[in-house]
């Protein structure tokens, strides 16, 4: 059933419904061989659902997908055969020593005799374990557990790897190093699927998908979504007193959003030219004194928050 | 004014681990100060140091005005403390659960039911107030556990990594309702392991392995920083870097989505030299520019620099 | 001690209780349920003793003699076999506990005023059965002797004839020697100590797991608000359910109530601060909800069921075993219950028992206070 030139993961107008809740709402994406793809939404937007379809974890109300050349609906556990999932909170055993996680991992998911010391060995040097093998896991400092555990996540080769949140609270420097494996596992033609809220590691993926209540909102690249996805510009505004700035900001008809960010404002206006004399006018008029207004590039956090309000307002109207 | 948090030397050992290693900050009333750094770095154990709920091993610590060391429960009717798995009771409804903390604390009823309206109100839940806490989604219980921990009009606020696992939405609700409290003179101290977020403190503390690296304002941080941050934009970025491994003035290469990120010497300098080198290694790229450096640049630069390859 | 936190405390714990549906049904209904089971299933009467007969006469006299048998209570003539391997085998497999083999000389003898051995075979695997056997089947045998020795002398012109001594037997407190009037008392002292400690056990450990313990050890509330907070709902819930369960000694069961029902709430009080205190020091100890529960039933209910007289009495067991039951609270309380329904004593008699629980209580409370931190560890 497998097509070599076809994506490893493919889903078409997926659905899932829970009673009278849809999920996820005729979802549509592919990932190519070798791609990193980042899920990126709000709680309850229907990631974690739709990863689930995916890993063959959930039935899918309607719609299709094909993952690694299975149906996951008809043949689940073949999906699930040739996938790697690494949850969250890392699923090792605290109390098992480094070798017995990995050996436990190893026959769950059928490592042939024949290949697993060569295995065991590489998961130990790609986690840079080597002479630990012997140290309880429930010891080592997280940026150790989290590489240990996405080597018994891949232990069995599989082409395709599930990601939830793998970095979440690990120092700056594991995660770079984390990266680095998983960008050289793409190289090596892995496709892999992560979600997370966090927009540093959204930055890491060559592709997003901003999920909003079950619908995919956009998609692109990183740089790509920063540039155009953002419906407007925006403005760094620092001022003083910062309070009053605000409020007379979130009255101006053309300020689409305003937020505090430390000792200044965050500002997004449909377009900077015009705004930026309108806008130091409109602040000293009433007070304020301004030091700073010019226009800054959008973080994806901006480009996420704008999206999703855009989204909500749609939805509401 | 005299601080409303100030430690001195504060010290937390745990089986095998220093915790927190003779700590020493300060808070000021309307500011919000950010304890910053990975799982591990010591916060959680700072902020339960200054909550009142684990005892220093040395040092000591001023809270609001009373030795938290040795008098905690006097200090405790001005502190407001939102631990990570901060205490809802899920079986309570939202009302309840605010009547609950609003008595704990005393606050007459009055008062208690219009701040609760107030900060119901700029939290958007007031439609919430008879739905079981258990029943809220995670944002919104993140909103109401902070509603409970400012019922009582406290004078300091410790938040233990309030915002995890939150998405940037509710993360922004959250943020405002923190602001408009400077206002009233309240002192915020919070952690967190998102680094972006050190960007919306007044000041922050970069904390590794119960030390501080740092302790300053956001933009004065980003100064620490030797040499400058750029950035490439191209299709195939393992190859861009590998063809600019080596060059001189490099200082770091990493790999990111679509790109790589540099930290060279001088930003002016080596920007045409880089291009040149790539076009003349027929690599295309989209752009080559320089970026603000985010504090996480800072932190893998102090980090690694301290201790070479880290934990 | 701040009474509008205490007040919050004890609002808090009522919500969540009535809020948790499987524990309040655990609170109704297992004490109804306990109150069944002991007092339909515990019987220490014996009746109905299984017997098989062999009579190798098959008269006119014998059947007569074994009527005697089949009209007592305590025996049921189950089935007539007609050779001893039959008996045998019936022993072996339990189908009767006492087997009787009437010798085929048996009316013979009696006419020429000879002895006849009636043969017994009891099952004495259950030595109470076998004992009362053996007592009941004596009786039966002794009536019948005396039938037959009144109407040999009525024969012999002795119509009047009076054995010299006779025992005249009052029985106080249990007129029907019912065991359930026994025990049925006993049953309510096991289910407040099980369901008091319980309930109680589960709720720090809960705050605990649950992580709200962490905020609230934040604020200003003391250990003492806690406690007293938290245990005040489970008292109210505690007097309700022995209410219940007295409600339904009395008039399901039967049981009489002779004492004074504020002796009867006084010592259910002191007897719930200890149950709920030692609950409550369970839960404060033990890591998880789980550990908490486990240990609280077995702390409660072993001790109540096998050393407090509940079953066993007290004063057959060894002297060291005695001596360690002085330690047991539900000991003293099971004295009171006991004379309360049955005995009706007054305060006086019972004021060392009293004092007992009063002093365990005490102690108990301490303990849990103290035991109490507020600090993560």
């Amino acid at each position: 059933m497998t097509n070599d030139d076809a994506p490893p993961v493919i889903a078409r107008d997926l659905v899932k419904r829970f009673g009278d809740f849809v999920a996820v709402d005729r979802i549509n994406l592919e990932a190519q061989r070798g791609e990193v793809v980042g899920f990126l939404g709000p709680n309850g937007a229907g990631k974690s659902t739709t990863i689930r379809m995916l890993c063959g974890l959930l039935r899918p109300t309607a719609g299709q997908a094909i993952v690694a050349g299975y149906d996951v609906a008809r043949e689940p556990e073949r999906v699930r055969q040739r996938i790697g999932y690494m949850s969250q909170k890392f699923s090792l055993y605290n109390d098992l020593r480094v070798i017995e996680n990995i050996r436990f991992f190893a026959s769950l998911y059928h490592v042939p005799a024949s290949v697993l010391k060569e295995r065991e060995s590489w998961v130990l040097d790609m986690a840079g374990l080597n002479g630990r093998e012997s140290t309880l896991t429930g010891t080592l400092p997280s940026g150790w557990k989290q590489r240990l555990a996405l080597g018994c996540a891949v232990l069995h080769r599989p082409s395709i790897l599930f990601l939830d949140e793998p970095t979440s609270g690990v120092d700056p420097i594991s995660r770079r190093q984390f990266w680095e494996l998983i960008h050289t596992m793409a190289a090596e033609g892995v496709t892999v699927l992560v979600t997370t809220h966090y927009m540093d590691e959204a930055e890491y993926c060559n592709r997003l998908v901003l999920i909003f209540q079950g619908r995919i909102v956009a998609s692109g690249a990183p740089t790509e979504l920063k540039q155009r996805a953002m419906t407007g510009a925006l403005l760094l505004v620092e001022c003083e007193p910062l309070g009053l700035a605000l409020d007379l900001l979130q009255q101006t008809p053309d300020v689409r959003d305003a937020a505090v960010f430390g000792n200044a404002l965050h500002v997004v206006v449909p377009d900077a030219n015009a705004a930026i004399p309108r806008l130091r006018t409109a602040l000293s008029q009433q007070g304020v004194t301004v030091t700073k207004v010019e226009p800054i590039r959008p973080s994806l956090e901006d480009v996420f928050v704008s999206l999703t309000a855009a989204q909500g307002a749609a939805g509401k109207a | 004014m005299p601080a409303a948090i100030a430690t001195s030397d504060l010290t937390k050992r745990f089986p095998g681990v220093l915790a927190v290693d003779r700590l020493r900050i300060e808070v000021h009333p309307g500011e919000i100060f950010g304890l910053v750094g990975p799982d591990g770095a010591g916060k959680t154990t700072t902020v339960r140091m200054l909550a009142g709920v684990l005892t220093p091993d040395s040092g000591s610590a001023m809270v609001s005005g009373f030795d938290i060391v040795r008098d905690p429960e006097s200090a405790k009717a001005h502190i407001s403390y939102m631990p990570q798995r901060f205490g809802l009771y899920e079986d309570l409804t939202v009302e309840e659960n605010i009547r609950f903390y609003a008595d704990v604390f005393g606050v007459p009823r009055a008062d208690r039911e219009q701040r609760s309206r107030q900060l119901l109100d700029a939290a958007g839940m007031d439609q919430f107030t008879t739905r079981l806490a258990g029943k809220l989604s995670g944002g919104m219980k993140q909103k109401l556990g902070l509603v409970c921990a400012l019922i009582h009009r406290p004078r300091v606020i410790l938040l233990d990594e309030p915002t995890n696992g939150v998405d940037p939405v509710s993360r922004r609700d959250f943020w405002r309702i923190l602001y408009s409290l400077l206002d009233e003179g309240i002192a915020i101290l919070m952690s967190t392991a998102y680094l972006d977020e050190a960007e919306r403190c007044h000041r922050v503390a970069l904390l590794h392995q119960g030390r501080i690296l740092f302790c300053e304002t956001p933009a004065k941080l980003k100064t620490h920083l030797k040499g400058a941050v750029l950035s490439v934009v191209a299709p195939y970025p393992r190859r861009v870097r590998a063809a600019l491994d080596g060059v001189e003035g490099m200082l770091n290469a990493l790999l990111v989505g679509d790109g790589v990120h540099l930290v060279v010497d001088d930003a002016a300098r080596r920007i045409p030299e880089l291009r040149a080198k790539l076009q003349e290694a027929g690599l295309s790229f989209d752009r080559l520019v320089e970026v603000a450096p985010t504090i996480e640049d800072l932190f893998v630069a102090a980090t690694s620099g301290t201790d070479g390859k880290s934990t | 001690m701040r009474w509008h936190r205490l007040v919050a405390i004890v609002r808090k714990e009522v919500i969540q209780i009535s809020r948790d549906l499987p524990s309040l049904l655990i609170t109704v209904a297992m004490p109804l349920l306990l109150m069944l089971a002991f007092g339909y299933g515990v019987r220490f009467d014996i009746q109905h003793i299984p017997v098989y007969v062999y009579d190798r006469e098959g008269s006119q006299q014998s059947q007569d003699f074994l009527k005697h048998f089949q009209a007592s209570e305590y025996f049921d003539v189950v089935k007539t076999v007609d050779n001893y391997p039959a008996l045998i085998q019936a022993l072996d497999a339990g189908d009767c506990r006492l087997a009787i083999v009437i010798p085929a000389d048996f009316s013979e003898r009696l006419r020429t005023g000879g002895t006849v051995s009636v043969q017994a075979l009891i099952d004495a695997t259950d030595n109470n059965t076998a004992n009362v056997s053996i007592s009941y089947s004596e009786a039966v045998v002794q009536t019948y002797n005396r039938e037959i020795q009144l109407e040999w002398l009525r024969g012999h012109g002795q119509a009047g004839f009076q054995p010299p001594l006779m025992v005249d037997t009052r029985t106080w407190f249990n007129e029907d020697l019912e065991s359930t009037a026994n025990i049925v008392p006993g049953v309510v002292a096991i289910i407040m100590a099980v369901i008091g400690s319980f309930l109680t056990s589960l709720t720090i450990a809960r705050e605990w797991e649950r992580g709200t313990m962490e905020q609230l050890v934040s604020t200003p509330v003391t250990p003492m608000e806690l406690m007293i907070g938290k245990l005040v709902p489970y008292f109210v819930i505690g007097l309700l359910d022995t209410a219940l369960c007295a409600g339904m000694a009395i008039w399901w069961f039967d049981v009489p109530f002779r004492g004074q029902w504020s002796v009867f709430f006084l010592s259910c009080t002191l007897f719930l601060i200890v149950v709920l205190s030692l609950g409550y020091f369970v839960s404060v100890i033990a890591k998880s909800q789980l550990a908490a529960s486990q240990v609280a039933l077995i702390a409660t209910f072993l001790p109540a069921f096998l050393l407090s007289g509940f079953i066993y009495p007290i004063d057959q067991m060894p002297a060291f075993i005695q001596l360690i039951t002085h330690l047991i609270p539900a000991r003293y309380f099971m004295t009171i219950i006991r004379d309360v329904f049955l005995k009706g004593t007054s305060i006086p008699l019972l004021l060392n028992d009293l004092l007992a629980l009063a002093i365990f209580a005490l102690l108990l409370t301490i303990l849990a206070t103290r035991a109490f931190q507020k600090k993560l560890s």
